[in-house]
């Protein structure tokens, strides 16, 4: 099966970290990266910009409405995310904890609704 | 007659539904299937007679009919797993050190769906609705009963559990060695949560939230039978036997709580508590200590004291700060609390309950003050514990124990000497 990992935390976590902390950061994100890339699970991931640059598009009555910011306001934002295909969750359960950001935010595990 | 399926409904329900949800991989459809087989023998045990190994008629009879279904209904929404896998694909389940007992097809599967109901990617809620439909074969009606919720509420929660596992890929399986203590750790808090849920129910309260006391220790039995060598899940059936061997004594004809120290001991259930003793004693013999034994440890300690002078407070005080280290709770301190009053004096009790009120952590929670009243009222500080069962009646939440709280209330204020002590059991 396949999962969606959403890295969410709170941006002003983000925002505060200290050049060195942001280079150990790095550092663990590469580690994950390699281990997970000997397993075979990872089809994808990416780091996101923050929400200040997010813009939030609807279509109503045929016209483009186009908003500075995020579809809703909360607590945690995406920062980042993976695709990992798992024989089951309890698998996905032990990749999305091996994700760096799992330590200070928290991941979101959503299974990919295949069609 | 019809108390033959009653009884094999009791025994059997889980396994059939367990083994069918292996078959088919469909809950629902299993839970269907099973549920005519049972109907199927109400209407062919009384025309042909009881059969005498009624758990394999009943299994095969819902296993045909689960398979007719599959078949009939081949490009349906059901997928038929018999064809699609090998159902020993990911081993035998004893080879994890879970060890099934009688080694029987049926007691593996059980010990799936308990592991699958109690998965901790299902809300606390769900896990405990889930076990009770599909391990203990309630209908959907009474659970939303004990659990004092509107039926619909309960059938949405056990269709959202069910579609969860099977949208999110939760697997249908005993957990491998590294998540396995974890996962039983799991299991037993649901079983103990149905357990409290149904010790908690007062004589009001109907016999359904009752009854939730034997499914709990039921289910409990199973987790036992099927985790051979395991001494936690041993500890935690001892300790919900040990209880409840004291169900008929808890509450007073006007449905008060009783104290402890105030039962009629002659009402606890013998039996029952000499179950549990041995139940502990071989749990405990395999040194490896758990809260659930230590839990139980205790209440062997009150359940095999001939009368409340001879308990042995000093033995229930080392296990509280034993059980403190294991969990470490504001709960457990002031429990700790309470047994070091009896075994060294009122004084030495309030001296570990002003810590525990400077740490906060149980602001608000009434047997804090009431513990605090009653040690007080030992100590003859009969002023100041007038003032704490006055606090300690304003948080209470039920009845009972409000009831109960203002009978020591009434005796503080008369100048205390009733001669008895400390809380409700």
């Amino acid at each position: 099966m396949r999962y969606l990992m959403m890295i969410c935390a709170t941006e002003d976590t983000v925002g505060s970290t200290s050049p060195d902390q942001a280079t150990a950061m790095m550092a663990e994100y590469a580690t994950f990266s390699e281990e997970m890339a000997a397993r075979r699970v990872l089809q994808g991931g990416e780091r996101l910009r923050p929400t200040s640059d997010a813009t939030t598009v609807q279509v109503r009555d045929g016209k483009v409405l186009t908003a500075d910011g995020p579809f809703a306001e909360t607590k945690e934002q995406v920062g980042g995310y993976y695709v990992a295909e798992c024989r089951d969750l309890d698998e996905a359960i032990d990749v999305a904890s091996k994700i760096p950001g799992a330590r200070f935010g928290s991941i979101e595990v959503r299974p990919i609704w295949e069609m | 007659m019809e108390a033959a399926v009653a009884a094999a409904f009791r025994a059997e329900w889980g396994r059939i539904v367990a083994s069918l949800i292996r078959l088919t991989g469909d809950w629902d459809l299993a839970e269907e299937c099973a549920q005519d087989a049972f109907a199927r023998a109400l209407e062919r045990w009384g025309r042909d007679g009881v059969p005498d190994n009624r758990g394999a008629w009943l299994t095969t009879t819902a296993r045909n009919r689960a398979l007719d279904r599959l078949r009939r209904d081949k490009v349906g929404r059901t997928k038929h797993r018999l064809l699609a896998t090998d159902p020993s694909a990911d081993g035998p389940v004893g080879s994890n050190g879970a060890g099934p007992a009688g080694g029987s097809e049926g007691s593996d599967e059980r010990l799936r769906l308990i592991f699958t109901c109690c998965h901790p990617a299902l809300s606390l809620d769900a896990q405990v609705a889930l076990t009770l439909r599909t391990l203990a074969g309630l209908s959907v009606g009474q659970i939303a009963h004990a659990f004092l919720v509107p039926e619909p509420t309960m059938a949405k929660r056990i269709v959202r559990a069910k579609a969860k596992i099977r949208n999110a890929g939760i697997p249908y399986r005993v957990p491998p060695d590294h998540l396995l203590a974890a996962r039983t750790e799991a299991v037993m808090a649901v079983l103990y949560l149905l357990f409290n849920e149904g010790y908690g129910a007062t004589a009001g309260s109907d016999l359904i939230r009752q009854g939730l006391c034997d499914e709990a220790i039921a289910l409990a039995r199973t987790l036992v039978q099927l985790m051979v060598g395991q001494p936690e899940p041993a500890g935690l059936l001892a300790l919900m036997i040990l209880h409840h061997a004291r169900r008929s004594a808890r509450i007073g004809p006007t449905g008060e709580l009783v104290p402890l120290e105030d039962q009629d001991r002659a009402r606890w259930d013998a039996a029952a508590i000499a179950e549990g003793a041995a139940l502990l004693e071989g749990a405990l013999a395999h040194r490896q200590p758990g809260p659930y034994q230590v839990q139980a440890a205790i209440a062997a300690c009150h359940a095999t004291a001939p009368v409340a002078g001879a308990t042995d407070w000093a033995q229930i005080a080392d296990l509280y700060a034993r059980l403190a280290t294991m969990l470490p709770t504001p709960v457990v301190q002031l429990n700790r609390a309470v047994a070091v009053a009896m075994a060294d004096g009122p004084a030495a009790g309030l001296r570990l309950v002003d810590d525990l009120e400077a740490g906060g952590a149980l602001a608000g929670y009434h047997l804090l003050p009431a513990t605090r009243a009653d040690l007080l009222r030992r100590a003859g500080r009969h002023g100041e514990a007038v003032r704490s069962y006055r606090a300690a009646l304003a948080l209470a939440g039920t009845d009972a124990e409000r009831r109960y709280l203002a009978r020591r209330l009434a005796v503080a204020e008369a100048g205390g000497h009733d001669g008895s002590d400390v809380r409700p059991a």
